[in-house]
């Protein structure tokens, strides 16, 4: 888009503003502008996220990354690649880490499937 | 655990910090502010604005004038290191910390914000270093023990962005690193990536810094350094800090910790100072309830270390006018170069020195409250205003980015067309968002959004990482360590290459970035045009064997009667501490045994500046007692004055009976004071008073070796006190007494 500088017709209704309520004008956009990326935020996951979430459960990067890639594989990954190790190990009586460890090795993923059953909805 | 500890005395050894990485847990998490000391007292002198002190520290070059005092400014001070070899950069660290920086940052090598994941093990960079844990936790470790030297913690820190944003910002908040970059619309502007991507990324991202505690910086500076008229960005600079900022706040950073990165858009010779310092002023007072970091300009930095100098204190006046929390320097040889140690450490003394300089300003001074400052702000102020209404109606942040909104090089409203598009279902990592279901949980501390816990038991909802027994950020334990990963580019085999340069050691080699690589800087005038005097220093570095030769600087003194060059260059050859002469430093003996000594027998001494000198500063601090000077002692002290011939001194000390004469001289051409010393030595040869008579020469040019090649007894120079004077003439008496 190419427009001249329109300031002044542009800004005719901010004029009888005072300077806090152009401030407050200011963060109120500010806080609207924000609201969709918040709430995508708040519903959506990423691989990062998720891989974020296996480090913190005690896996290592390269680990978290096998796993995390196995879950989006089998469109497991929206129930949460932390909550696919949390149930498989209940499930099999391991320790969180022996079923992650599973899994990078490519074993128990269809116990995992099953968990969720089938993984897609 | 090893027990190494720093030795003032002794350079930081890598090869102890890089021991037992695996067992290395941080002291702390979070960011550290300094603490003020209003009123602070150093040296005859009351600071207004500055704080505490440091443990140890170097000083400005001039504090030996002022008792060595060396107060420290209020705003944290970042200094970028980040060589491509993390193992050089520690020591870098120490070396920036004992000139003030307590904000260590570390750039990412190039290419990492593409990178899917974390890296691992320790492989060299491209214009940064390859952020893994393993360095993360080196330089950690280091900065612990630098702190503990300097007595002032020291914040560590480096960028969570790119498609690996939240797997960094786990590894941060594990390994204790406080502060961060962490702005999404960088992600998208100037990396490409997926802007949906970014942004869900970036509330796991700032929901881990907000438990770590870390600062966070916004990349809002990048559009500054990236649009073409950089002062015309100005409304958009504020629309890119507020979606950071209140993004970040509502996911739940504390507005204390949410620093903006402001730079004034505008350099000389604009003048700069009218157009930046409005905005400035706008910038604040929008964002009262957050933190100033502000940095310096990059974006007109051109390859003269002197000019970048004074647009970074400009900068920095603007700072002192209005305000910083963290005052960034940016290195003045970062237009010709990846930044070099003596560079990161000007830029800590300039900032240090700009600033103290300016302790008290706004006690004397304040900004007008009406006419143009304030006309200009509030016009900024609404022009921002007009960007977001624009925005919104457009349908939103991602509507506008596809419309090229951002960068645009119109002062907006102006348009001109030329900003960055990008589509929100394309860039790196388009299409890796996943809608999580019902179920969907994950049993970990300070994740961020929708997380069924409670699904498995009502009393987790409020703690999920119960289910594990605790996550890392308990539980660090659980943390898994790597150490290397590739045979041939890690650490161990570089810091192999030089092993026996290791500092402390036998051999030397020039450096300016890494251990033994050899770099030098030459500077050279040449009476000739600018093509020709390039040529010519290019020649003259080949003729002192020297290799890869390279002109870094260039400034015309005249189109035809000279050119200042600068040229880098390799020195092949490394340097043998057992081949060195180094002369024995100035013996210096006790005040009282100096007193007892003038107590014993008295001693007279005649002094002047000779020749057509009409400098007494030097020789003054020397003789006078209000200096320290050799009075206090019981000298008996003749001051003769300024430009006295030689004759004239020898005659007086002849006449006194004096035990010495001091002649001291500054600086003057064809060795003039060298000259006048030798005649000294004559005239009192050729007067037979020689023997009994001692002769002192000193001023700044004077060096001792000369001094006594030229038949003075001592020479003295720059640096110079009453005391080692005093104790050059008891000891001389001593032996011409045969005691």
């Amino acid at each position: 888009m190419k427009r001249t500088d329109d300031y002044e017709s542009r800004s005719a209704h901010l004029k009888a503003l005072t300077d806090a309520e152009l401030e407050a004008r200011f963060w109120e956009l500010a806080n609207k502008l924000v609201d969709p990326m918040l709430q995508m935020g708040y519903e959506y996951t990423s691989p990062a996220v998720e891989r974020s979430v296996l480090l913190r459960m005690g896996f290592s990067s390269l680990e978290a990354k096998e796993i995390v890639n196995g879950c989006v594989e089998r469109r497991l990954i929206s129930h949460g690649a932390g909550n696919v190790v949390y149930r498989l190990a209940r499930a099999r009586a391991l320790s969180i880490r022996d079923a992650g460890l599973a899994l990078c090795a490519n074993e128990m993923w269809d116990d995992a499937e099953k968990l969720f059953e089938g993984g897609a909805k | 655990m090893n027990e190494y500890r720093l030795d003032p005395n002794k350079p930081i050894d890598v090869d102890e910090i890089l021991k037992d990485l695996e067992s290395y847990r941080p002291r702390r998490r979070g960011w550290t502010w300094r603490k003020p000391a209003p009123g602070l007292k150093l040296g005859p002198f009351t600071y207004r604005d500055c704080t505490e002190p440091l443990k140890r520290s170097t000083p400005l070059p001039p504090a030996h004038y002022f008792d060595n005092i060396d107060p420290q400014p209020a705003p944290v001070i970042t200094t970028e290191i980040a060589s491509g070899r993390f193992e050089d950069d520690i020591r870098r660290m120490r070396m920036a910390a004992h000139h003030g920086a307590d904000h260590i940052m570390v750039i990412r090598t190039a290419g990492q914000s593409h990178f899917d994941g974390l890296i691992e093990g320790t492989p060299q960079g491209m214009g940064g270093v390859p952020i893994t844990r393993k360095q993360v936790r080196a330089q950690r470790k280091a900065l612990d023990m630098i702190e503990d030297e300097v007595g002032r913690p020291i914040n560590y820190h480096s960028y969570v962005s790119g498609v690996a944003g939240p797997d960094i910002a786990v590894m941060f908040a594990e390994e204790g690193v406080n502060g961060v970059h962490q702005d999404p619309q960088y992600n998208v502007i100037y990396r490409n990536i997926n802007m949906v991507r970014s942004f869900v990324d970036a509330c796991e991202s700032k929901k881990l810094i907000a438990w770590a505690g870390m600062a966070q910086i916004d990349g809002a500076h990048n559009a500054n350094a990236t649009a073409r008229e950089a002062w015309k960005v100005m409304p958009e600079l504020m629309v890119q800090h507020a979606i950071n900022s209140i993004f970040s706040a509502r996911v739940g950073v504390p507005k204390e910790n949410i620093c903006l990165s402001t730079v004034p858009p505008t350099a000389t010779p604009a003048p700069c100072v009218y157009m930046d310092l409005p905005y400035a002023v706008a910038l604040r007072e929008l964002f009262h309830e957050y933190r100033m970091r502000a940095q310096m300009n990059t974006k007109y930095i051109e390859a003269s270390t002197r000019e970048a100098t004074v647009t970074h204190v400009l900068n920095m006046f603007i700072s002192k006018l209005t305000s910083a929390d963290i005052q960034s320097t940016i290195t003045p040889d970062e237009g010709r170069n990846v930044p070099w140690h003596i560079y990161n450490i000007e830029a800590c003394d300039t900032a240090k020195q700009t600033l103290v300089g300016l302790d008290g300003l706004m006690e004397m001074v304040e900004l007008k409250r009406d006419g143009y400052l304030r006309e200009k702000a509030r016009e900024l102020k609404e022009r921002a205003v007009l960007f977001m209404e624009e925005m919104l109606d457009m349908g939103g942040y991602f509507n506008a980015v596809e419309e090229g909104f951002f960068v645009d090089s119109g002062c907006y409203p102006e348009r001109n067309g030329d900003g960055i598009v990008r589509k929100a279902d394309g860039g790196i990592g388009a299409g890796t968002v996943f809608k999580r279901d019902a179920d969907y949980m994950a049993p970990v501390t300070a994740h961020y959004g929708y997380n069924n816990a409670e699904q498995y038991g009502a009393e987790y909802r409020e703690n999920p990482s119960a289910l594990i027994g605790g996550c890392t950020l308990e539980r660090p334990d659980k943390i898994i360590y790597i150490d290397e990963l590739d045979d041939t580019d890690n650490v161990n085999v570089r810091m192999a290459d030089v092993r026996d340069h290791k500092p402390g050691g036998e051999l030397l080699r020039p450096e300016m970035e890494w251990l033994a690589d050899g770099t030098v800087l030459l500077t050279m005038f040449f009476p000739a045009p600018r093509r020709i005097a390039e040529a010519a220093a290019l020649e003259a570095a080949h003729k002192m064997n020297l290799t890869e030769c390279e002109v870094i600087n260039r400034e015309v003194m005249h189109e035809q009667d000279g050119t200042r060059i600068e040229v880098k260059a390799k020195a092949p050859f490394s340097i043998r501490l057992s081949d060195l002469v180094i002369p024995e430093e100035p013996k210096v003996m006790g005040d009282d045994e100096i007193r007892a000594e003038i107590e014993r027998r008295p001693m007279r001494v005649v002094c002047a500046t000779i020749g057509q000198d009409e400098h007494s500063v030097g020789l003054r601090e020397i003789i006078d007692i209000k200096h320290g000077g050799i009075e206090k002692y019981g000298i008996e002290v003749h001051y003769l004055g300024t430009s006295v011939p030689p004759e004239k001194l020898v005659n007086a000390a002849i006449e006194l009976n004096a035990d010495a004469v001091l002649a001291s001289t500054i600086i003057s051409h064809d060795d003039i004071h060298y000259k006048n010393i030798e005649r000294i030595d004559r005239l009192a040869r050729e007067m037979g008073v020689r023997d009994k008579l001692m002769f002192c020469a000193g001023g700044t040019q004077v060096t001792p070796e000369l001094a006594r090649a030229h038949g003075a007894d001592e020479g003295f120079g720059r640096g110079t006190k009453g005391v080692h004077v005093a104790t050059f003439l008891v000891e001389r008496r001593r032996e011409l007494e045969g005691i």
